[in-house]
């Protein structure tokens, strides 16, 4: 016992470069591999892992000399799972300023405002939730009023991106995030009226920059501008943190007239408006848990929207309401439960996988098991999405991940004093 | 008439193939081939698991409820650090659509706990998962009330960050609850030479006059009133043990106790439980070192008393699954729990720790029926209650869920048509 604690610590030392120095051949064999691609779910399959990628999958492949090799045992394996939308790598922990920078309450509207800028690799959470079997997020902004009298945010939060749970950034993959509905309507001046009227300002200011004059009242710099710019380019997907059926109606309409790329976040009504979002294939990522009427945006909360979004052909993933990144593994749980709630299994794995990579562009690398892909993947002890299994290995770019965090540490460390206190 | 199940008793105990039956809103006997009394119902039990009806020592259902508007927001008293004098009950919302949504997920009684804004919160009620216009209709005959007092950062944020005022850190919060005790040990004094007098016939002997802070806080030294504590850090939970001792009354249970793990021998001996969550941490500092192991470590130390509690409307609908959790991790740190010892973790743990264990939180004989029919087994994502029987009423049925009214509130919604049958 003692000994092994040790060779973790020793190994929890290691800078993470060296993690990541060119991996050995890895084969897993025996695997019920779950590719989430057309390929479907491959039994008593092998995948191979060189350089860092997929080279193989298959049945009966043989090991490279000096392979490592995992007898999987028919345990599943499935692509590592996205973990949502939220505050990973920019909130240490909550309710303290100091390692939480997650929003901007500068009382002007910056979309040039980049959170991914504060993304500290080193989190905690990066690590115990990667022992969960997350392997992607999207690293989001929150829009927030002012506490204290002091200035706040606006409805536009600010830019995203994706981060690999080894700590890297994908800059490529942006998305830029709004907020709108009740929740927001204290980012502009007390009316959810006022959020399309001051984001068609936005767009305006950035389509006919030249009708501006010098004393005009301006919602943007020109940062913001040149910003808000890419994403009528296709930078990424706008996306709406948005919930009443109402609110989501008036985001299909500013979508279509604007031609933007649009993502729903939230959606607790979007089953409401399923058919529209699907014709206007506009993807939702939604908390399958939410059930209860929480404000007056969400009376139409069900357990099965997320079964009856994907009936309407909407494209869907999940991400947990609360943004704070510490327990984002537990977005595997909400896909569970979609399932109990009429969702068909493989639609839900999707949902944690190869829809978020398509969304929000990644799925060339995330999402889906593919020869020639980077190998994030995920070795389980049993069923993926049930609560009693978890994670057993877990590869990032091909790197076999440490199994180990601040948690089992914590855990290490006083299993010993309980033992030692049981034996007495 | 419960046939042919699987069954978790809640003491400790799993029977294969055992009938459950139920007579006059109580259990009648538990066993195998019972012989069933003419006339009655019988549910088919075979491939399903019937446990006791899952309690939730942790909820602000009512005093919290949805929508989260400000007008309904109504469980912290929080302008004052000390309102021993406040009853969660009279801010109970019997309309809360969250007991619904709770029931579904097979809570059949529930703590309503003021919030923990306050060192001294104010009274719990116990309530059972019943449709009701008045709370009254709701509560837990006879169960005895609690008292909420919380730890930590809370107390001091809201008032010395929020506020500026007493308290503003955790040695000022100790100080805090250490006057209290030392007033409510001296009205109990005066409490008692009236009762000695009055007794002895003295007729000029004059009661204290009536405080109803205080008479909370006497009521919890004479043990009437059963204290539970807001606390995360074991350093705390420590420091708050020492003050039972010095004023003389049991902490019954740590609430959320994140840090329990790192004192489960010290919990253990002292006979306090600890209700936690399964995996939540780092929402604040004093979240920061919790691990999902936590559960198990409590349940492993000899003489523990683990809970496993929600604070929460959406983890209150599947405390099973957040058991399932502490069974897994339990199991990869080499602890490895069986369902009907996990079980008693929802059912006869909380039972104990609100003082109703004699009452219900087991299938034993003569106990109020309060009975959860699982589809399979309760330890797995996919586990839904098929059947909930409330003192042997059944109060939800997964196949016929307009069985259970839909609370006022969405009733007559649009918004919420197709939500409910």
């Amino acid at each position: 016992m003692k000994t092994s604690a040790l060779a973790w610590l020793f190994a929890a030392a290691l800078p993470l470069a060296s993690v990541g120095a060119a991996p050995n051949p890895t084969l897993i064999r025996d695997a019920t591999i779950h590719t989430v691609s057309a390929a479907g779910v491959l039994e008593h399959a092998d995948v191979l892992i060189e350089e860092g990628r997929i080279t193989a999958l298959g049945v009966g492949l043989k090991a490279p000399v000096g392979a490592e090799i995992i007898e999987a045992q028919g345990r599943p394996l499935t692509p590592g799972l996205f973990g949502g939308l939220g505050h990973l790598g920019v909130e240490e922990i909550g309710l303290e300023p100091s390692v939480d920078d997650y929003s901007l309450k500068l009382g002007s509207m910056r979309p040039e405002f980049d959170v991914t800028a504060a993304f500290n690799p080193d989190s905690v959470s990066l690590g115990v939730n990667r022992l969960g079997g997350i392997t992607f997020a999207m690293v989001a902004p929150s829009a927030e009023s002012g506490g204290k009298g002091g200035p706040g945010g606006t409805l536009i939060a600010g830019q995203g991106a994706i981060a690999i749970l080894d700590g890297t950034l994908v800059p490529k993959a942006r998305a830029l995030f709004v907020d709108v509905g009740g929740d927001a309507s204290a980012l502009t001046g007390g009316s959810r009226a006022a959020q399309f009227m001051v984001l068609q300002q936005a767009l305006t200011e950035v389509r006919s920059p030249n009708a501006l004059l010098p004393n005009d009242q301006r919602l943007l710099t020109p940062a913001g501008r040149r910003s808000l710019q890419d994403f009528l380019n296709g930078a990424g997907p706008v996306v709406f943190d948005v919930d009443r059926a109402s609110d989501i109606r008036q985001v299909i309409a500013f979508a279509r007239r604007e031609k933007l790329h649009v993502v729903v976040k939230g959606g607790t009504e979007a089953w409401r408006v399923g058919s529209e979002l699907a014709a206007a294939r506009i993807p939702v990522i939604l908390n399958p848990l939410d059930d209860l009427p929480g404000s007056f945006d969400t009376v139409g909360a069900t357990l099965e929207n997320a079964a009856r979004l994907d009936r309407a052909g909407v494209k869907i993933a999940f991400t947990l309401d609360d943004p704070q990144p510490h327990n984002i593994r537990k977005v595997r749980q909400t896909a569970g439960v979609a399932v109990a709630h009429g969702l068909p299994w493989e639609a839900a794995l999707a949902a944690l996988t190869r829809n978020p990579a398509e969304i929000f562009g990644v799925a060339d690398r995330d999402g889906s098991l593919a020869v020639g892909r980077p190998a994030d993947l995920v070795l389980w002890s049993g069923d993926p999405l049930d609560v009693t299994s978890l994670a057993d290995r877990v590869f990032i770019a091909g790197v076999s991940q440490p199994m180990q965090s601040r948690q089992t540490l914590l855990r290490d460390r006083y299993l010993e004093k309980l033992r030692a206190h049981a034996a007495r | 008439m419960i046939r042919h199940a699987t069954v978790l008793t809640g003491t400790g105990t799993r029977l294969d193939n055992a009938d459950v039956l139920i007579v006059d809103g109580k259990i009648q006997s538990v066993g195998t081939n019972l012989q069933a009394p003419s006339g009655g119902r019988v549910v088919d039990g075979e491939h399903r698991w019937v446990t006791p009806g899952i309690i939730d020592i942790h909820s602000h259902l009512g005093v919290y409820p949805s929508p989260q508007v400000e007008a309904n927001s109504d469980g912290n008293e929080a302008t004052s650090p000390s309102t021993a004098n406040v009853w969660a009950e009279h801010s109970v919302w019997p309309q809360d659509p969250g007991f619904r949504t709770a029931l579904a997920g097979g809570i059949t009684t529930l703590q309503i706990l003021p919030g923990s804004a306050n060192l001294i919160g104010g009274r719990s009620v116990i309530l059972k998962n019943v449709p009701s216009v008045t709370y009254q209709g709701m509560k837990f005959p006879g169960a005895p009330q609690g008292l909420k007092m919380a730890c930590g950062e809370n107390p001091k944020r809201v008032y010395g960050a929020d506020k500026n005022q007493f308290p503003s850190t955790r040695m000022g919060n100790v100080a805090g609850y250490r006057a209290q005790w030392a007033e409510a040990q001296e009205y109990l004094r005066d409490q008692q030479e009236y009762e000695r007098k009055h007794g002895a016939g003295d007729k000029d002997a004059k009661p204290p006059k009536r405080d109803l802070r205080l008479e909370t806080l006497a009521a919890a030294l004479k043990g009437d009133i059963i204290v539970h504590m807001h606390c995360y850090r074991a350093d705390e939970m420590a420091t708050v043990l020492d003050m039972s001792r010095e004023f003389g009354y049991h902490v019954a249970a740590f609430h959320h106790a994140v840090e329990a793990y790192k004192i489960a021998d010290l919990l253990a001996e002292q006979g306090v439980c600890a209700a936690m969550w399964a995996d939540w941490w780092g929402f604040k500092m004093e979240a920061y070192d919790g691990i999902p192991e936590n559960i198990a470590f409590v349940d492993a130390a000899p003489g523990g008393c683990a809970i496993v509690h929600s604070d929460s409307e959406e983890g209150i609908q599947r405390l099973n699954q957040e058991a399932a959790k502490a069974i897994a991790y339990g199991r990869r740190a080499g602890l490895a729990i069986a369902p009907e010892r996990a079980i008693q973790w929802l059912t006869a743990n909380p039972a104990k720790a609100i003082g109703v264990l004699g009452r219900t939180g087991t299938l034993e004989s003569g106990k109020m029926a309060d009975v959860v029919v699982w589809n399979g087994n309760p330890f797995s994502v996919y586990a839904m209650a098929d059947e909930v029987f409330i003192d042997g009423v059944l109060r939800y049925d997964r196949s016929n869920p307009a069985l259970t009214p839909q609370s006022d509130f969405t009733l007559g919604q649009p918004a919420a048509a197709g939500v409910y049958p």
